[in-house]
């Protein structure tokens, strides 16, 4: 085979530099072709996802806004080790760490847990890192299969826990299908 | 001239100046869907049901815009522009018959604003006055792409007429009359003359796409080169009207191209339909067949704006002059060969 004829991709075509003819200098062949292909767009199926009622089918892995789990009993697992925060790559975590006072055994895992636990939405970079560093399966971004809502103010965007810890029905859920296996 | 005559004929300018706009107003809708389909979309559906009210958001968007005028010496013909132009494009559906007529209160009434016998020299001249306003307005903005836009749609407004005017003459001599009514009229049952000046008719359409500005001949506006071109400088309702001219002369340009080639109100039977049902309904039927037709043109118009890029200038110089002037002449001399085969039989003795 010799470079000339060679193609990767089967469509190579040889432009030619030929003089037109008249029928061709009056493009009305071309332009009717043309009219055919894209009065077949018309019927062809829409593309176009209407978006806040139709929502695009996701990966199983999408990473998506970030929260922060429970346990079967409905405890956090988080304790505010702060490794989450040290991987960031974009220093969108911050939190205050706590010890737990007794009596709040069912609301927390381990004795120390995270008071105070934002997460800056517009610096995050939705990269997975704090998911991977977590040693207690506290933080994931892809149960919660929701995109970051959009807001008029930029203090909107730092979620504090009471937008990040999964709700509590979603815990007893969990339960209930653990139970049921 | 009895009252009733002014009043039958105000209600006639009134319903035709009442459709033009609306018309026009849901070209731009329809300009939108159209588009979008032809591209896999689905286009705008939120204003209304499908999207039917987005004419009027548009329009109370256009409203509530900024009037901003530029620090142009020419603050009157920057004003003027837009009129003219808005102004010419309603003008031309006075002549337009819209049916044969009406039989109410026992008297006839003819669909039309005015019955002029010199209808379509009417039609030419105030289409082509119709730049005046692109060009006027390109001139008072100050501003180098509007003023290119101004000059390109000058020169291609002047080169297309020409051809446009041709192309009619061939018509002209086959039905020998300048009357819109009256060319209707003889297209009666199936005898469009598209089937007679097929030739014509394409000349025409292709000279009715520059003469409306529409792609590939958008020259004067082409968002890509010259950022809108004639109205760059405009913003608010003087924009809108400079948008909305552009869709009123679409549609003027759609009757036209009906009624002049493809047999205006009539439809096959219409004359059955006149015995049988009587001359009110018939011409209702007309009306709508007419406005289907329109329809189709305006369609045809948005699908050859999404089929076709446009033109380069040297080549929008090239097909109007080199090559539809030469053929609408040929046109005319083979329609002149045709019309007089018997004198020319007779002079060589066959």
């Amino acid at each position: 085979m010799s470079i000339e004829t060679i193609s990767l991709s089967g469509k190579k075509k040889l432009v030619s530099n030929k003089e037109m003819t008249f029928l061709e200098r009056l493009y009305l062949v071309v332009i009717f072709k043309g009219l055919i292909i894209t009065i077949k767009h018309l019927f062809r199926r829409k593309v176009t996802i209407q978006y806040p009622e139709q929502v695009r089918e996701r990966s199983p892995v999408y990473r998506g806004q970030h929260m922060l789990k429970r346990d079967e009993l409905g405890r956090e697992n988080c304790t505010a080790c702060g490794l989450c925060a040290l991987s960031c790559p974009a220093e969108a975590i911050t939190m205050v760490a706590e010890e737990r006072k007794p009596g709040e055994e069912l609301l927390y895992r381990e004795e120390k847990y995270a008071s105070i636990y934002e997460i800056n939405m517009l610096r995050c970079v939705f990269c997975g890192l704090c998911e991977e560093a977590c040693p207690k399966d506290a933080i994931y971004l892809t149960t919660s299969k929701v995109l970051v809502p959009s807001s008029y103010e930029r203090e909107d965007f730092i979620f504090g826990k009471d937008r990040l810890v999964m709700p509590l029905d979603m815990a007893m859920k969990n339960a209930q299908l653990k139970n049921a296996n | 001239m009895d009252s009733t005559i002014i009043i039958e004929k105000s209600v006639i300018i009134l319903a035709v100046f009442a459709i033009t706009m609306v018309m026009a107003m849901y070209s731009t809708l329809a300009e939108r869907k159209v588009a979008a389909w032809l591209q896999d979309r689905i286009g705008p559906n939120r204003a209304g049901k499908g999207g039917l009210l987005q004419p009027l958001a548009d329009g109370l968007k256009l409203f509530s815009k900024e009037e901003f005028t530029p620090d142009t010496p020419n603050k009157f013909l920057f004003l003027v522009g837009p009129a003219i132009a808005m102004s010419t494009a309603l003008m031309t559906s006075a002549v337009i018959p819209w049916g044969d007529k009406f039989h109410l209160f026992g008297r006839d009434i003819i669909l039309q604003a005015t019955d002029i016998d010199i209808a379509l020299l009417y039609f030419i001249g105030v289409v082509s006055i119709g730049v005046y306003g692109i060009m006027i307005g390109g001139w008072a903005s100050n501003n180098k792409f509007s003023l290119m836009g101004a000059v390109r749609a000058a020169s291609q407004m002047v080169s297309y007429e020409v051809a446009m005017g041709l192309s009619i003459i061939a018509l002209l001599m086959m039905t020998g009359t300048l009357s819109l009514r009256e060319i209707s009229a003889q297209q009666a049952g199936m005898s469009w003359n598209v089937f007679y000046q097929p030739l014509s008719f394409l000349i025409f359409l292709v000279c009715a796409f520059a003469e409306a500005n529409r792609t590939p001949f958008d020259l004067a506006e082409c968002e890509t080169e010259l950022i809108g071109g004639y109205h760059t400088e405009y913003s608010s309702m003087k924009m809108g009207f400079y948008l909305f001219a552009e869709y009123a002369n679409m549609f003027i340009s759609s009757t036209i191209l009906s009624v002049l080639f493809f047999g205006g109100y009539n439809y096959p039977g219409m004359s059955w339909a006149v015995e049988n049902w009587g001359v009110n309904l018939a011409n209702v039927i007309g009306i709508l067949v007419l406005f289907a037709k329109i329809c189709g043109f305006i369609f045809f118009f948005m699908w050859v704006r999404w089929t076709i890029p446009r033109f380069r200038y040297d080549q929008l110089m090239h097909l109007g002059w080199r090559i539809l002037i030469p053929l609408s002449i040929v046109n005319i001399m083979i329609t002149g060969v045709v019309i007089l085969r018997g004198e020319i039989a007779a002079y060589f003795g066959f």
